[in-house]
């Protein structure tokens, strides 16, 4: 019955789940190749949590992959491994591995790509932002992974604080979080045009936490709810040129944007389950947004939208399913190049490159 | 009164244990043994590297053998050419890899894993690559959770509970068995959608119904044979997984294997069960060999912790009938067999 709970939640959200969610919005042509990125014989690709290019076109792909294991201390475990990120060239051929055994990756969830080109991790099990720069030297760090789990463990911690200090916690309304960087699995990762660093807080908090480029404690905003400024699983964010803020607000089916200072502004609703956005770069920028399918479902949803910054719908692709030009719960989004997308899938361990037509 | 209420216990274990015995035990008799030789030390593996629970192996067309082992500090997939050296390891670090339960390879030479730890199965490319997933692993964010006790919950079109085995039918329509916490075998189509489903999340006895689905194939035919272990029988089902008929006399239905050729046969293991208990070796172990028509053909083997004896057949390999591939549990030890076609003996007593 412990175990059922949850599963019974995740039905119950299921059903909720619009199986298209706009329904008149033209279908774009394009392509899928599942085959771009190439790995050697001894890597290979898990649930891809993020991908991401930087200016020179150079592929990073934050996964879920190896073997999240726990060690014994006594009366505590403690967690270790379970996710690595990795970087292609422009071509897709493997160059290496970053962050080889590094404490904050355990359960990939982003890797963003700055206008300077650092490369920024969002972790949601070790409740970590890390920034490496261009040439992968850790350089900054948001939050604090846990530092072990309890025994007796929690039937559903939810969270992957526990003992010690470190990891999730809540002070005021659910999921307002603390006004510090203390996450509870933190999704993704923005910047606006003065490099303030705006971190979606979560899937446990229901916040966005602001910080300078120094990464001091600014503000945050949001609870958990459904009203204006309140969030349901923080799924993913984005920034535009002109610094408002996109939140993707999972299961209240938006995206609600905000001025720098965290003001709401507008919304688009009727999104589905909008688990990646992304804004691409340029004078005309456009909004893509993933309506992801489960992990545990092919039948509903799965298709991605393109649309303008005001919520215009310009058009929709693809499906959920397992073979090219099909997908299967998407968390990333890469839009550096309009109309040529890097798209990381959960379900199927694999980041396909899409062109529109 | 002590001694009384202990010598009771013991007496009643002894009869339940006896119980069990007679279910393990085939009923069948008169089957013809199967002269055999083996190919003395088969499979090489690296040098200093040892391969644990040899539960899964399987060959592919040029005969290379393909073993998905239970070994440290997860289960690891080993490839072997046809003299048994050793190749590579397919999936070092793979996300799908915890806890090995079958390896399949299909027509296309693809490799199929299932992983009960994972709840995963894998399809690789022959070069090694992840081509398609079905069923996701528990995300760790969930975090340890108590191991489950009281009724399963209920199964889902695109998730499994322990899974057990994979196999297609000649139209390429995938087939499942799940499992150890779920009952039942589901059939998608070749791209992996949801197509029927034969048993649920609980055990039963009814025909469609199982009890510890453990493994499955499908003949020619594309009926689908499953190994109902803790029923203590085989099912058959036709294509749409309605059932057909089951088969009650061989024992305990750990494994099935469809062979290749022309001339198609059916290979059911009646494995002895783990533990080595007392007697068991005197009453299990034994391999039938059998036409898709149910008609036993022979039988060959027998346990034994030294070699060619077996200690828990888990998965066999037939691609040809006559040089089956034996994987086995307890004695992480993969055997090849070379059976006399057509000349059999008759039955030693048992």
């Amino acid at each position: 019955m412990k175990r059922l709970l949850p599963l019974l939640l995740a039905a119950s959200v299921l059903a909720g789940f619009p199986a298209v969610a706009q329904n008149n919005a033209p279908t774009l042509n394009y392509d899928g190749d599942v085959n771009f990125l190439k790995t050697p014989n001894d890597v290979y690709l898990g649930e891809v949590g993020g991908v991401a290019q930087n200016s020179k076109g150079d592929i990073f792909v934050y996964t879920r992959t190896g073997h999240p294991f726990m060690t014994l201390g006594g009366s505590r475990y403690f967690m270790h491994g379970g996710s690595q990120l990795f970087q292609f060239d422009r071509n897709g051929r493997f160059v290496r591995e970053l962050g080889h055994d590094m404490y904050g990756f355990m359960f990939a969830n982003q890797v963003r790509v700055d206008p300077q080109d650092n490369v920024w991790v969002v972790d949601q099990m070790t409740n970590m932002v890390i920034k490496f720069d261009p040439q992968g030297r850790q350089v900054m760090l948001l939050g604090r992974k846990a530092e072990s789990v309890n025994v007796p463990f929690r039937a559903n911690p939810g969270v992957a604080g526990g003992g010690g200090e470190g990891g999730g916690g809540n002070a005021g309304p659910v999921g307002a979080g603390r006004p510090q960087d203390i996450f509870d699995r933190p999704t993704d990762v923005a910047w606006d045009s003065q490099g303030n660093i705006y971190v979606a807080d979560g899937q446990g908090n229901s916040r966005v936490a602001k910080f300078d480029k120094d990464g001091k404690f600014i503000k945050s905003w949001g609870h958990k709810g459904s009203g204006q400024g309140e969030f349901d699983n923080v799924r993913s964010i984005a920034v535009d040129a002109q610094n408002n803020v996109y939140v993707a607000d999972g299961n209240n089916h938006r995206i609600q944007v905000f001025d720098a200072n965290g003001t709401f502004k507008s919304q688009i609703s009727n999104l589905g389950n909008p688990q990646a956005i992304c804004i691409s770069p340029g004078a005309n920028q456009m909004l893509y947004v993933s309506n992801s399918n489960p992990p545990g479902d092919i039948d509903t949803a799965g298709e991605i939208y393109k649309m303008r910054l005001d919520g215009t719908m310009v058009g929709k692709f693809g499906r959920a399913g397992r073979m090219a030009k099909e997908f299967g719960t998407v968390n990333a989004i890469d839009c550096r190049t309009d109309n040529s997308l890097l798209v990381g899938e959960i379900a199927n361990l694999r980041v396909q490159k899409v062109t529109l037509r | 009164m002590k001694r009384l209420l202990t010598s009771t216990c013991a007496l009643a274990i002894v009869l339940s244990a006896g119980a069990a015995q007679a279910q393990l035990k085939a009923t069948i008799t008169g089957v013809p043994e199967i002269p055999f030789t083996t190919v003395p030390n088969y499979v090489k593996p690296p040098a200093n590297e040892y391969m644990g629970e040899s539960v899964a192996v399987a060959t592919n067309s040029k005969d290379h053998l393909f073993v998905f082992h239970r070994s440290s500090p997860t289960s690891k997939l080993y490839e072997f050419d046809q003299n048994g050296n050793f190749v590579r390891e397919i999936g070092k670090g793979y996300y799908g890899f915890e806890f090995a339960h079958s390896v399949r390879v299909d027509k296309d030479d693809n490799i199929w894993t299932v992983d009960e730890g994972t709840n995963m199965i894998t399809k690789f490319t022959p070069d090694g690559k992840v081509a398609m997933v079905i069923g996701r692993r528990p995300p760790a964010i969930t975090g340890p959770a108590a191991t489950r006790t009281g009724p399963n919950p209920p199964d889902q079109k695109y998730l499994f509970c322990r899974p057990t085995d994979v196999a297609w039918d000649p139209q390429g329509n995938i087939f499942i068995s799940d499992g150890y916490c779920n009952n039942r075998v589901v059939k998608y189509t070749p791209d992996g959608r949801y197509i029927t489903k034969a048993g649920s999340e609980k055990a039963g006895k009814g025909l469609g119904e199982f009890n510890l689905p453990h493994g499955m194939q499908v003949d020619q035919k594309g009926n689908v044979w499953v190994a109902d272990r803790s029923n203590f029988r085989y099912q058959v089902l036709d294509n749409n997984l309605k059932p057909i008929k089951e088969i009650t006399n061989l024992g305990v239905g750990w494994t099935a294997c469809a062979s290749g050729g022309a001339h198609q046969y059916m290979f059911l293991s009646n494995s002895n069960p783990n533990g080595n208990g007392p007697g068991t070796w005197d009453t299990t172990g034994e391999i039938y060999k059998v036409e898709l028509d149910g008609t036993v053909v022979g039988k060959f083997g027998r346990p034994g912790k030294l070699a060619p004896g077996f200690q828990v057949v888990h998965m066999m390999d037939c691609r040809d009938p006559n040089k089956p591939v034996l994987g086995e549990i307890e004695s992480w030890r993969v055997q090849r067999f070379i059976l006399q076609a057509g000349n059999t003996k008759a039955a030693s007593a048992r």
